[in-house]
């Protein structure tokens, strides 16, 4: 079969860099509101009901928000094997934990109401919260790790080996600049969980959200300056030494890799890119304003366009870059080096092109069958089919 | 067992794949039998269909939840604890995973929140539509999983790359359409409709026993007898079509199966009972059926089936050529462009066998190393565990069996019998329950277990797939694994029991409305409908919430 060289094996690696990016955002931009919201329950529902209305309005979507990072994880595996490989097995802990909190997460939203007594669901609401805030904390450290540089080599068979002792590799993890982008990670997903409170929620819940979100709001920003400026002055960029051949096989080593610089040198190279941050900052900014002055629906859209500023940038910033090896910088994954075959890139382009069109769209009518606020009524009027 | 880190990695994959699979097949076969339920709903108006709607599907919630919780480990733990296998078949293997996601997962976990949240937003039809997008969603999801799941089974349409050292994809159409993998995803599914056709019946049976809901136990049992007895069908039919497949793809696992040592004149027995002895090479107190096997196998009386003593020998035969190829793969991989075109040519003509070279890696680092001794050794290291697989085989077999007699006896007593169930019948109902269950994880046992010591049939040795860990990961991980899946089973079967023994929500005031509709049908008619078999109307009378007496809501 010819008919995937219609489009050329760099051109493939680009959209599915972006393609990457483009599930990364969706899974923050959807299932970030549902573990924002999971971060905010203790603090913005004090009693069962008020409790039950905040997961009601996430009640109906997060089961399809979250298939945003079950699709993030298979398309990493069809599309940039080598990442997946590496990636998932050296952060092996710390996705571990990821795990545990994301299973503990639907069964609590769909058995926590199934049983009258308080321990049982306060039990559950419990494990809302870490569903919600430690897979948030933990993808934010894992951001700031990648921007270090993760400890891994590849052998000349591309098995990918980890430097360190079973605790050295898991708390190496949690070092400053990663617990930085951490705490942004977590802000960020709180924040925008805030704005989706404000909008279906009512009364204390959603007053109660606007308050945190407006203080969290702020930490994002700050935490976001403070991480921009330590990647300025504290942290090396990684470069490719030599020719850069863009259609080649992927094989990592076939390629010389040094650290040299900074990541902000891509802003020289090429200044548009400074739109990224740019967006990050002006969306959260107003999204903040928007929670203060309590208005709905601008105020979740001003806070999506912060968080696709963010994730954005980290991509644009590391670009070619996708993993970078802090042990053996050789073995680092570019885009030019760790895709899959150019037949299978254009294959999953084609199911892709098909598929997520639709998924956009029915994914819209749900969202708009389900339009309007969610109310204490709501939930005791059908006490029994709601969560 | 030695516990390292292939032998946990395993544990673990086992524990997690089979523990998602007590999930699956009740969703694969409820979504479908629910979806059923609303359409009869839709089409003639009657309340208590809703009803049944409403309480199979809150029973299809509660374990759908858990089979999405535990899928998600299945999605991700490739990566973290199959390092190497997913670098070497990801391109191929990732496809169907990601495709997965777009088509199908996509599909039923966006409307599985509406199925539930939406029957006051949305209209009839429209809820009964977004039924069956949940219906369809999962099973194209099973198709997918089944798709890559047939791919290690029967590694068609790929070949290996040495400039990215892995298998990549020559023909998507082959992975495809791999016979193996279409074979198995109807097998699977029909297994899962079974499941949930015995589970209907088996939880209707003890409403009747407890001459509780009767118009709803009686329905369902109709419901799920006609619908299990054609899936109960199909499962036998399309395992045999598995078992034909595997005589030309998967013949190691299939000697193994059948304990069949050595290559029997055609037609070969089938051995119903016997003990496989590893050690003597022979099956003990084997009780032979002339021809069947052979039929089953190869559908003709004059083909072979090959014996493990032959499939050792080529074994051997295959490491030997796999050793060239790994020879000269070492010489590609050193001067790559520069390569002699003879180097390649050698390469080419023996790279099918390269994964038998891997298999030599356990005991040395260099497969050009091997003696005559250790290649012989290794050879017969391609012999799955024969006795286990022997008798999971047939006690699935013997399963598949009984669920067509169960599924004849109840659509016999519902469609000919006046729907009149003798109490040792509905007993018997309740006490199967768990059986299909165990005829999956005995399915999925044969299928893995019986394809050791590969991950990628042929191609990649399990011992080589692992990750980069310790002892000590895979040990924490596997206890927290453990931990919260028995927490979670204990949940749900608490939960699942305590909504059986609720029984249906029902909504009054719907169901005297649609009577006060019908009024003058119900008098002249019994109140019974197309759906139900004239046979039914005084057997059914009680509790139906149409027949005239008040209907008492359960809780």
């Amino acid at each position: 079969m010819i008919l995937y060289e219609l489009i050329s094996y760099d051109v493939l690696r680009v959209i599915w860099w972006l393609l990457l990016g483009v599930l990364l955002i969706g899974f923050a931009l959807t299932d970030g509101f549902d573990m924002g919201v999971g971060a905010l329950l203790p603090f913005v529902g004090k009693t069962d009901i008020e409790r039950r209305v905040a997961i009601n309005t996430v009640g109906p979507v997060w089961e399809g928000n979250q298939v945003w990072f079950i699709l993030g994880g298979g398309a990493i595996f069809a599309a940039w094997p080598p990442l997946y490989a590496v990636s998932f097995s050296g952060f092996y802990l710390a996705m571990f934990a990821v795990l545990a909190a994301l299973i503990l997460r639907p069964v609590a939203f769909k058995y926590r109401s199934k049983r009258d007594s308080a321990a049982w669901r306060s039990g559950w609401d419990w494990a809302l919260f870490v569903g919600g805030a430690v897979p948030a904390l933990i993808f934010g450290v894992a951001v700031g790790n990648v921007l270090q540089g993760v400890p891994f080599e590849l052998t000349p068979d591309l098995f990918s080996r980890y430097e360190g002792s079973y605790y050295g590799k898991f708390f190496g993890l949690l070092n400053p600049f990663a617990l930085l982008t951490g705490v942004v990670s977590l802000a960020m997903l709180v924040t925008h969980g805030a704005a989706w409170l404000s909008l279906k929620a009512e009364g204390p819940v959603a007053a109660r959200a606007r308050a945190i979100g407006s203080v969290t709001g702020l930490v994002t920003i700050g935490g976001y300056v403070l991480a921009g400026l330590w990647l300025a002055l504290g942290i090396d960029g990684y470069a490719i030494v030599g020719d850069v051949i863009t259609d080649g096989p992927s094989n990592p080593l076939y390629s010389d890799v040094e650290r040299t610089g900074s990541w902000l040198s891509a802003y020289t190279a090429r200044p548009w890119i400074a739109i990224a941050p740019i967006l990050a900052l002006v969306g959260m900014s107003l999204a903040v304003m928007g929670l203060r002055a309590g208005r709905e629906v601008s105020t979740l859209l001003w806070s999506k366009l912060g968080i696709f500023g963010a994730i954005s940038s980290v991509g644009l910033t590391m670009f070619p870059f996708i993993l970078p090896s802090s042990l053996d910088p050789r073995s680092s994954l570019t885009v030019w080096d760790a895709s899959s075959s150019h037949q299978t890139l254009f294959i999953m382009l084609v199911v892709t092109a098909i598929f997520m069109p639709l998924i956009l769209a029915y994914t819209a009518w749900v969202y708009k069958v389900l339009w309007g606020k969610v109310t204490e009524k709501d939930v005791t009027g059908n006490s029994h089919t709601v969560y | 067992m030695e516990l390292d880190i292939v032998e946990l990695s395993r544990l673990q994959f086992a524990m997690t794949a089979m523990y998602h699979f007590l999930f699956v097949p009740l969703t694969l076969g409820l979504s479908i039998l629910v979806a059923i339920m609303e359409t009869v709903y839709v089409m003639t108006g009657r309340p208590i269909w809703r009803q049944m709607t409403k309480f199979w599907g809150t029973l299809f919630g509660i374990n759908f939840v858990l089979g999405v919780a535990t899928g998600i480990t299945m999605e991700f733990q490739f990566g973290m604890n199959w390092s190497y296998y997913s670098h070497y078949v990801g391109d191929i293997f990732g496809a169907p995973l990601a495709i997965e996601g777009l088509m199908a997962f996509f599909l039923e976990a966006t409307f599985v929140g509406l199925f539930f949240f939406g029957w006051d937003k949305l209209s009839r039809v429209q809820h009964l539509v977004v039924t069956w997008l949940v219906a369809i969603g999962s099973n194209f999801s099973a198709l997918w999983i089944l798709i890559a799941n047939g791919w290690m089974q029967n590694p068609v349409g790929a070949s290996f790359n040495p400039d990215t050292m892995r298998m990549e994809m020559d023909s998507f159409f082959e992975v495809l359409f791999n016979e193996v993998a279409q074979a198995k995803f109807v097998h699977t599914v029909s297994a899962g409709y079974v499941t949930a056709s015995v589970f209907v019946l088996g939880v209707s049976a003890w409403y009747l026993l407890k001459n509780r809901h009767t118009a709803l136990a009686r329905r369902s049992i109709t419901v799920a007898a006609a619908f299990g007895l054609a899936s109960a069908l199909s499962v036998v039919v399309l395992g045999d079509e598995s078992g034909y497949s595997a005589s030309h793809t998967q013949r190691m696992k299939l000697a193994a199966m059948e304990g069949m040592w050595e290559t029997h004149p055609a037609p070969a027995p089938f051995t119903a009972f016997g003990i496989p002895d590893v050690e003597a090479r022979e099956t003990h107190y084997a009780v032979e059926i002339p021809w069947v096997m052979g039929l089953i196998g190869t559908r003709s009386l004059a083909s072979e089936i090959p014996g493990i003593n032959d499939l050792v020998d080529e074994a051997e035969v295959r490491i030997r050529s796999g050793i060239v190829a790994y020879d000269a793969l070492m010489t590609i991989r050193e001067q790559r462009g520069d390569t002699p075109a003879k180097v390649r040519e050698t390469f080419e003509a023996h790279s099918d066998n390269l994964g038998f070279a891997f298999l030599l890696l356990r005991y040395m680092d260099d497969p050009r190393d091997a003696t005559p001794e250790q290649i012989a050794m290794t050879a017969t290291d391609t012999i799955p565990g024969v006795l286990p697989l022997f008798w999971a085989f047939r006690v699935m077999v013997g399963l598949g069996f009984a669920f067509i007699g169960v599924m004849v006896y109840f659509f016999w007593r519902s469609s000919f019998r006046q729907q009149s169930y003798p109490r040792w019948a509905l007993r018997l109902a309740v006490a199967i329950i768990p059986a299909p269950w165990i005829a999956a994880e005995l399915g999925w046992f044969v299928a893995e277990y019986g394809r050791q010591p590969w991950t990628v049939d042929g191609v990649l040795p399990t011992a080589l797939s692992v990750s980069h860990l310790s002892v000590q990961d895979l040990l924490l991980t596997l206890a927290g694994f453990v931990t919260i899946y028995t927490i979670l089973f204990i949940v749900e079967m608490g939960l699942m029991l305590k909504y059986i023994r609720k029984g249906p929500f029902q909504d009054v005031e719907e169901t005297e409305a649609w009577e006060a509709r019908h009024e003058h049908r119900l008098r002249t008619h019994d109140g019974q409908g197309p759906f139900a078999p004239a046979g039914a109307r005084a057997a059914s009378a009680v509790d139906d919430g149409f027949s005239g007496s008040k209907p008492t809501p359960a809780e």
